[in-house]
């Protein structure tokens, strides 16, 4: 049933890009454990406001754990102490009264922070420029169900096309390697017929300018699977791994 | 019909409108569609598919969207489907069906052409999406599957788990991505648009702010589309992504284009109950789910109190206490009925004092009978001839879980009751909103070089929206109807050179702009932007909600002037304008809202009639059912907006040569 916590918040705190940054702590108190994680964020804006100062910024947008925007790092966890489930998602009944929490943005160089808890993920769209997409044109298709696909790989290029861009991986993951959100992309298509043509060219672009991002390597520890809101599989990584080096190995450039 | 509103409506049969048109239309020569600039507000399923298909076509793109990544738009949280009149399944589907289904479940208040055209071009909606890599469900013979809606009687949706729109939005944003790879698209993420700049009553471009630095800028376009979703923040609570807003549309409104039907407003019956006052956004339940969920509320209303207090458990209450009360209602349709004829029967229970949480304002959707069903199922497959009865709950959960586990998920996140066990608590809340900018055929405002896409646009649901076609009318306007019709104003355009953004017109436009923030910034009040919201939206969510009367709808007008005067007083925006300032952004979206909200009360006053989600309960037939009024509401009333929030009202006739228009019934 609902009660309500008293809680310490430590937050990060920076101006801008150039700023150094540091921790506020700050008290809260009467959170009721039906609130969202970042409804309390609301709460105490609300308070910061009215007393004149300036409220902390923070990405979101759709509340629903869809969208990926949302992007904390409580508690040395992206998105939480819970498995499976973004910020926004995280309520307060998985807190205790009392708790000290702390709130950072994502660390990795390639997603620099704009702004409190707000960083810049461009990145990832740039990765998916570069061969995120099978190259049809509108109006080219043929009939949907002229291409008979096995349920299973239509299940599992649907499980690795759940990934929601958020960036979890990249902040869980020692090296800052965005492998895993690499790989989801890839997968999708290397599982479906219709990726075929491609298959070669896309994850070689898209490891090099991943590369090219500054993303890390990848150690095989897990950290981003085990992260992940969408719970996508490490099998992913290890499919992309094939596929990169069969295409490095036929590839006639 | 003014003549200020000229549908544009080609002639010909019914069926052969589009074709003919999309023949004759004028063409752009390919070399002249590279100096034809086009600006794309918004990265949805509308945004993101035009984007891509004027690009491929070969015009000079650019796209703008508030949040960090194209990839964000909120038609990423649609959740069941996405209809399309493939007839896959023999059950009797074809274009004129799902063309029928949609006029007369937007209770006779679209327009015929446009809607048979949407329902013509969904087919190749399936076919685009499956060719771009979207990975629909599927059969175990490799071909597509299929689930029911609301207000059809075939099956005709196509979805991919609970995710069917951020499948169908990532597949249009990897074709926007790979144009702005290909450097035919330039993508201005984290930008906000804040003003249409018009120079002799043509539409030449826009001014947006970079949500980053602070910065105003300037950019020219031969054509702008809007493609910037819906308005339900109106209501601040909604299954709206907290930065939906009406600003770009606003805007717009206010440079002349005309708003339509503001007043139509979808409120979704199967939404997760509001728990307290910090409430900052309503989670939907797909409508997928009232497809195998019963929907029910105790029939005596000791056990509702019961249920209240907590003394009992929904499971306690016996199959001949509870009252299925759509199956009672609608036996024809019944847990299917359309959205705003399920909503307002939870209402009125409700109202009626039989609601089942704390609040009294929910009703139950229960899985256990489908999930016994489907046990039964997998026991006769599986050879089982005497299972247990948790050997059949085992079983039949899991297919449930197969088929919504991602939901049953999200509703114990959020309320912390497993909805495998206990049935789901549900109630109305906002979620889509019917009307908008008002846009002829071609999808063109009355702005020349203005076009309004998607939710943005008024034109194909009238009065209510059935399920899964939001996602169709999105991609139908990006993909296959804008690339055709966009060629019938450019072709005039291919000698206008950029204008360049020193020009008055972009100066003017800019100033203002300023001018709004720098007040903003000045009043330096003592209440949030979230307190005037919160406030808006109670006003709107009781007086313009889901019944509505003469009398709450004038005393709501003259309390949004006093909010607005009181907003403009006393609102605090903290920070600078120069920087990343989020509650600024907020500031200038609520400026917009409660100004809209005043609108919408004007247009739900206005309209004389029920029909759809707008339901005034002056109007209503014996048994409680939407009353309209052919005779003299056959209109789209769409608005014209002059200084000082006044507005005229043009009326665009419907005219119904196809449809036989009578009470729609659903019993």
């Amino acid at each position: 049933m609902e009660k309500n916590l008293n809680l310490s918040l430590k937050v990060w705190r920076q101006k801008n890009a150039k700023d150094k940054g540091q921790f506020e702590t700050y008290k809260v108190n009467d959170i009721s454990t039906d609130m969202s994680f970042l409804e309390m964020f609301d709460v105490l804006n609300e308070r910061l406001i009215v007393e004149g100062k300036e409220p902390i910024a923070f990405d979101h947008d759709c509340r629903e754990g869809i969208c990926g925007m949302c992007s904390m790092f409580i508690n040395g966890r992206p998105h939480g102490p819970k498995q499976g489930i973004t910020t926004c998602q995280l309520h307060m009944r998985s807190f205790n009264d009392g708790d000290t929490i702390v709130v950072e943005p994502w660390r990795a160089s390639p997603f620099p922070v704009i702004k409190d808890l707000v960083v810049d993920r461009t990145a990832f769209d740039r990765i998916i420029s570069a061969g995120g997409f099978i190259s049809i044109n509108t109006g080219n298709a043929q009939d949907a169900n002229a291409l008979p696909i096995p349920k299973d790989d239509a299940d599992e290029s649907f499980a690795a096309a759940s990934c929601i861009g958020c960036g979890a991986c990249v902040a869980a993951c020692k090296n800052a390697s965005a492998m895993l959100f690499v790989s989801a992309k890839v997968s999708q298509f290397a599982l479906l017929p219709q990726g075929q043509p491609e298959r070669k060219q896309r994850v070689m672009e898209m490891v090099a300018q991943m590369d090219s991002e500054g993303f890390g390597s990848c150690t095989n520890t897990g950290a981003c699977s085990a992260e992940c809101p969408k719970e996508i599989s490490l099998t992913h990584i290890a499919r992309m791994n094939r596929d990169y080096i069969s295409a490095e190995l036929s590839s006639a450039k | 019909m003014t003549s200020k509103l000229d549908s544009k409506i080609p002639e010909g049969n019914l069926e052969q409108k589009w074709t003919k048109y999309r023949s004759t239309v004028p063409l752009v020569n390919p070399a002249n569609k590279r100096s034809l600039e086009v600006l794309i507000i918004g990265s949805g399923l509308a945004g993101a598919s035009a984007a891509a298909s004027l690009a491929e076509l070969g015009y000079k793109v650019k796209v703008f969207c508030f949040q960090d990544s194209a990839r964000r738009a909120h038609s990423i949280a649609a959740q069941g489907g996405i209809n399309a009149a493939k007839n896959y399944q023999n059950d009797g589907d074809s274009t004129y069906r799902l063309f029928y289904d949609t006029i007369k479940g937007g209770d006779y208040r679209a327009r015929e052409a446009n809607v048979y055209r949407l329902a013509e071009v969904s087919a190749n909606i399936i076919d685009q999406c499956v060719a771009s890599g979207v990975p629909f469900a599927r059969e175990y013979g490799g071909l597509l599957s299929n689930r029911s809606f609301g207000g059809t009687q075939v099956q005709r949706t196509f979805y991919a788990a609970g995710q069917t729109g951020q499948q169908l939005l990532l597949g249009a944003y990897s074709g926007l991505q790979r144009q702005v790879g290909m450097g035919n698209v330039k993508m201005y993420a984290r930008h906000e648009m804040l003003e249409v700049v018009t120079i002799d009553g043509v539409c030449r471009g826009i001014i947006a702010r970079d949500l980053t630095t602070g910065n105003l800028e300037r950019h020219f376009g031969h054509a702008v589309l809007l493609c910037t979703g819906g308005y339900g923040n109106v209501f601040y609570l909604s299954t709206n992504a907290m930065g939906s807003n009406v600003t770009a549309a606003w805007k717009a409104h206010k440079k002349g284009a005309m708003m339509a039907n503001p007043c139509f407003t979808q409120i979704h019956p199967t939404c997760i109950p509001v728990s307290g006052d910090h409430q900052s956004k309503l989670t939907l339940m797909s409508e997928s789910l009232r497809n195998d969920g019963r929907i029910w509320v105790p029939a005596k209303k000791e056990d509702a109190v019961a249920l209240r207090e907590n003394r009992i458990k929904p499971n306690d209450i016996k199959e001949e206490d509870r009252d299925y009360y759509l199956e009672r209602r609608y036996p024809a349709f019944g847990n299917l009925v359309p959205r705003d004829v399920a909503s307002r029967a939870a209402k009125e229970r409700c109202d009626a004092g039989f609601g089942v949480n704390k609040t009294g304002e929910a009703v139950f959707l229960d899985f256990a009978f489908n999930t016994i069903r489907y046990g039964n199922m997998e026991a006769t497959k599986k050879g089982m001839h005497n299972p247990t009865q948790d050997q059949i709950v085992e079983m039949g959960r899991a297919v449930v879980k197969e088929k919504y586990g991602n939901l049953f998920d999200m509703y114990q996140q959020i309320t912390g009751v497993n909805p495998y066990e206990q049935p789901m608590m549900i109630y109305p809340a906002v979620h889509y909103t019917m009307g908008g900018l008002w846009v002829d055929y071609n999808l063109m405002t009355n702005i020349p070089g203005l076009y309004a896409l998607g939710e943005a646009n008024f034109s194909e649901h009238g009065a209510n929206r059935l399920g899964a076609s939001a996602l169709m009318q999105g991609l139908a306007d990006g993909y296959f109807v804008i690339p055709y019709t966009i060629g019938a104003y450019l072709n005039k355009e291919i000698m206008t050179k950029a204008i360049p953004t020193d020009h008055e017109a972009f100066v003017a436009a800019e100033n203002k702009v300023k001018g709004t923030i720098d007040q903003l910034m000045g009043i330096k009040g003592t209440k949030s932007v979230d307190y005037f919201h919160k406030r808006l939206g109670l006003i709107m969510w009781n007086k313009c909600g889901m019944a509505r009367n003469s009398e709450e709808l004038t005393k709501a007008i003259s309390e949004i002037q006093a909010l607005r005067k009181e907003f403009w007083n006393d609102v605090r925006v903290p920070g600078d304008a120069n920087e990343m300032n989020p509650e600024l952004e907020k500031a200038v979206r609520v400026a917009d809202f409660l100004e809209l909200g005043e609108l919408m009360c004007k247009d739900a006053l206005t309209r004389n009639e029920s029909c759809g989600g707008h339901f005034r309960e002056e109007f209503q037939t014996e048994e409680g059912e939407a009353m309209r009024d052919d005779e003299n509401y056959k209109y789209v009333a769409a608005w014209e907006y002059f200084e000082g929030n006044t507005w005229e009202l043009h009326k665009e006739d419907l005219v119904y040569e196809n449809i036989k228009i009578a009470q729609r019934s659903y019993k």
